[in-house]
C-alpha cells in the first residue's frame, strides 16, 4: 500500500479523526460549491431592508442579518474567506518556521541561537496581542489579517522543528551520511526534512483551527476585512447589538467556526496518532 | 547549586529577550499609518502646533534614539504617558492590573481545580461513559472561539435567565482595601455584599476564560496519567500488592502531575491571551480592554506597556514553572 493510502485507511479507523475529515471536507465542499449551495447568493453583497432580522424558517433556513440578508448564504461565502485565511497564513509559516528550524538546528552557534531566540520573542507575547498590533499597524484588511498571522505562527513550527533536527543529527544514520561526503543541503533536503515530516504535517493541522480561531478574533475586533465580506468573526461582532432577540444571528457563525476547527483539531490528533505512534494522544491547544 | 545555576541561566535569558520583545513591539507600535501626533492634536491644531507637539513628544527624532529613550525610561520605572488618557501608562496599567489578575487567577484555579481531578478520573476510567463526555467536553474547549462562547453565556444567562450581571466587574462603589482584588478586599472590610456582587460579576468572564484552559488541562493530565499507569514501576507496585489508592495517589499522580505542572506555565499563556479577548467582550476594567483600546487608538505608549508586562509576566512564570519542575521531578536536577 502507498504511504498516503495507508495513512488513510488508519485515519478511517480512527472514530474522531473520521469526523475531523468529513468536517473539513464539508467545509471545503461549502466554500467550492457556495454559489450552488446558497438559497440567496446575491445577498452577499445586496441588501432588503423589508425582511431586516427575520428569525430561521423555511425561506431563510438560519435567519436574515441587520441588512435583511440571508445568513446561511453569507456563512457559505464566509467558508472562503476563512479557507483562504488558514491555508495562506499556515503556509507561509510553514516555509518561514521550517527553514528557520532547519536552520537553528542543523547549525550549532550564534545563528542557531539567535533564530531560536527571536523566536522566543514572538511567542514570549499572546499571539492574538502581537497580532492585532501588527492587523492594527497595516490597517484592516484580508491580506494584512494573513500578515498578521502569519508573522505570529511560524516560530511553532520553528520550534517543532529544531528540536526534532537536533534529535536526529544523533542518529547514526545522518552521521554516516555526513561521514560519506554529503553537504549540508542534500542532507537536510534528502534525509532530515522526510524523516520529520509527521510532526510538520500534525502542527499544520493544529495550525489551521489556531490560526483560524485568531483570525475570527482579529475580525470580532473590527481588524478582519471590511464589510461587506462576509466574514465570520465581524458577523458575531455585528450581531451583539441584536442581542438577546436576534439570537440566530449571533449563533450561526459561532457554531460554524466551532465545527471548523474542531474538524482540524480533531485530524490533527488523528494524524498524530496515525503517524507518531511514539507520542499518544496528548496536548492542547499549544502544544507541538 | 544546579538549582542556582539554572535560575542564573535563566535570568540571563530574561534581560535580553526583553529587550528583543521591545523592539518588534517598538517598530510595530511607531510605524503606524495614522500619525498620532494629528490624532492627539485635533482638527483645529495648525500644522505649526502638530509640529511643536511632535517635539514635545520626542516623536521628531530617529527611531534608535526613540527606542534608546524608551528603554532609558523603563529603567527608571517610566512607561510613558498615555496620548489619551494623559496619564502615565504606568499608573493606567497599574490601577487596572488587579482587575485582570482577579479574573485570571479565579480562571486558573477554576480550571486546575476541575480540570486535574477530571483528567485523573477520565484515566483511570478509561473508556467508560464519563471518559467520552470529558473528551466531548475538552474537543470543545479547544475549538470554541471565547469571545462567541462569551457571548452566548451574556445571552443566556445575563439577558434571558437574568441569573448573572451582562457586564463589568462590580455595581457600586469598590470596597476599601489593599489588593485591589474585590474577592479579597472585601471580606476584609466586612462587605460581604460586594463580595457576592462581584463573584456574580467574575461568574461568567471567569467561565469563558477558564473553559479553553481546563481543556487543556484536562488533556495532559489524562495523557500523562495513562503514560505511568502502564510504566514498569506501576505494574511492580501492583504485583508487590499495594493498595489501587496509594499507587494512584502516592505514585502515579506524582509522576504524572510534572508535565500538568510544565503546562500550568503554557495555561498562564493561554489564560493571557484570552483574557484580551474576553476582557473586551465582558467591559472588564483590566489590562486586556486596556491594550485593545490603546491599540484601535494608535496610542503607541500604551501598546508598548501592555507587551512589557504581558511579556514579563510570561517569562517570570515559565522561569517558575522551570524551577518548580526541579523541586518535583529530581530527574531535573540531573541534565
Amino acid at each position: 500500500m502507498s504511504g498516503l493510502g495507508f495513512v488513510l485507511a488508519r485515519l478511517a479507523r480512527d472514530r474522531s479523526a473520521l469526523i475531523g475529515l468529513v468536517l473539513i471536507l464539508a467545509l471545503v465542499a461549502c466554500a467550492v460549491f457556495a454559489p450552488l449551495l446558497a438559497t440567496h447568493p446575491e445577498d452577499v453583497l445586496e441588501l432588503h431592508p423589508a425582511e431586516r432580522l427575520k428569525p430561521p424558517g423555511p425561506e431563510h433556513w438560519l435567519g436574515t442579518d441587520r441588512m435583511g440578508s440571508d445568513i446561511y448564504s453569507r456563512l457559505l461565502f464566509g467558508a472562503r474567506i476563512t479557507i483562504l485565511i488558514g491555508l495562506i497564513a499556515v503556509g507561509a509559516s510553514l516555509l518561514v518556521g521550517v527553514l528557520a528550524g532547519l536552520v537553528a538546528g542543523y547549525y550549532h552557534g550564534w545563528l542557531s541561537d539567535l533564530v531560536m531566540r527571536v523566536s522566543d520573542i514572538f511567542l514570549a507575547v499572546p499571539q492574538v496581542v502581537l497580532a492585532i498590533a501588527i492587523a492594527q499597524t497595516l490597517g484592516p484588511s484580508l491580506p494584512n489579517v494573513i500578515l498578521a498571522l502569519s508573522a505570529t505562527y511560524w516560530p511553532w513550527f520553528a520550534r517543532v522543528v529544531y528540536a526534532e533536527t537536533r534529535a536526529l543529527q544523533k542518529e547514526v544514520f545522518v552521521e554516516s551520511t555526513a561521514a560519506l561526503g554529503a553537504s549540508p543541503w542534500r542532507l537536510v533536503v534528502l534525509h532530515v526534512l522526510p524523516n520529520i515530516a509527521s510532526p510538520i504535517i500534525v502542527r499544520a493541522s493544529i495550525g489551521m483551527g489556531f490560526t483560524i480561531l485568531t483570525a475570527a478574533a482579529l475580525g470580532f475586533l473590527g481588524l478582519g476585512p471590511p464589510p461587506p465580506t462576509p466574514e465570520w468573526g465581524r458577523t458575531i461582532a455585528e450581531a451583539r447589538e441584536f442581542l438577546p432577540d436576534a439570537w440566530w444571528y449571533a449563533a450561526a457563525p459561532g457554531l460554524a467556526i466551532f465545527l471548523t476547527v474542531m474538524g482540524f483539531n480533531l485530524l490533527g490528533d488523528g494524524l498524530r496518532d496515525v503517524l507518531d505512534p511514539r507520542i499518544r494522544r496528548s496536548g492542547g491547544r499549544h502544544d507541538a | 547549586m544546579r538549582l542556582l545555576a539554572l535560575v542564573l541561566r535563566r535570568l540571563a535569558w530574561f534581560v535580553p529577550t526583553l529587550v528583543g520583545l521591545l523592539a518588534v513591539t517598538f517598530v510595530v507600535s511607531r510605524v503606524v499609518p495614522a500619525d498620532p501626533v494629528a490624532l492627539v492634536a485635533g482638527d483645529t491644531a495648525t500644522p505649526a502646533q502638530v509640529e511643536a507637539l511632535r517635539r514635545q513628544l520626542g516623536l521628531d527624532r530617529s527611531l534608535p534614539v526613540q527606542f534608546v529613550t524608551y528603554v532609558g525610561g523603563l529603567l527608571r520605572g517610566d512607561m510613558g504617558t498615555s496620548l489619551f488618557t494623559t496619564r502615565p501608562i504606568a499608573e493606567d496599567l497599574a490601577s487596572r492590573l488587579p482587575a485582570t489578575i482577579e479574573l485570571t487567577l479565579v480562571a486558573m484555579v477554576v480550571s486546575v481545580a476541575v480540570g486535574i481531578p477530571l483528567g485523573v478520573v477520565s484515566a483511570l476510567w478509561r473508556n467508560s461513559v464519563l471518559d467520552h463526555v470529558v473528551r466531548v467536553v475538552t474537543v470543545s474547549g479547544l475549538a470554541i472561539a471565547s469571545f462567541w462562547l462569551g457571548i452566548m453565556l451574556q445571552l443566556l444567562f445575563a439577558m434571558r435567565l437574568g441569573w448573572a450581571p451582562l457586564n463589568g466587574r462590580l455595581r457600586g462603589f469598590p470596597p476599601q482595601g489593599v489588593t485591589g482584588l474585590f474577592l479579597i478586599d472585601a471580606p476584609l472590610a466586612g462587605d460581604w455584599a460586594a463580595f457576592g456582587n462581584a463573584l456574580a460579576h467574575l461568574a461568567l468572564p471567569a467561565a469563558t476564560l477558564a473553559f479553553p484552559a481546563l481543556a487543556t488541562l484536562v488533556r495532559f493530565t489524562r495523557a500523562g496519567v495513562l503514560d505511568v499507569m502502564q510504566s514498569n514501576f506501576v505494574l511492580y507496585e501492583r504485583a508487590m500488592g499495594l493498595p489501587p489508592s496509594v499507587i494512584v495517589w502516592k505514585y502515579i499522580l506524582r509522576s504524572a502531575l510534572t508535565s500538568t505542572v510544565t503546562q500550568i506555565g503554557l495555561l498562564f499563556g493561554i489564560l493571557l491571551a484570552g483574557a484580551v479577548v474576553t476582557e473586551t467582550v465582558f467591559d472588564w476594567p483590566g489590562i486586556g480592554t486596556y491594550a485593545v483600546n490603546s491599540i484601535i487608538r494608535s496610542d503607541y505608549n500604551g501598546v508598548m506597556g501592555f507587551t512589557v508586562w504581558a511579556g514579563a509576566i510570561f517569562i517570570v512564570v515559565n522561569l517558575v514553572v522551570d524551577i518548580a519542575l526541579t523541586f518535583i521531578d529530581p530527574r531535573e536536577r540531573v541534565t
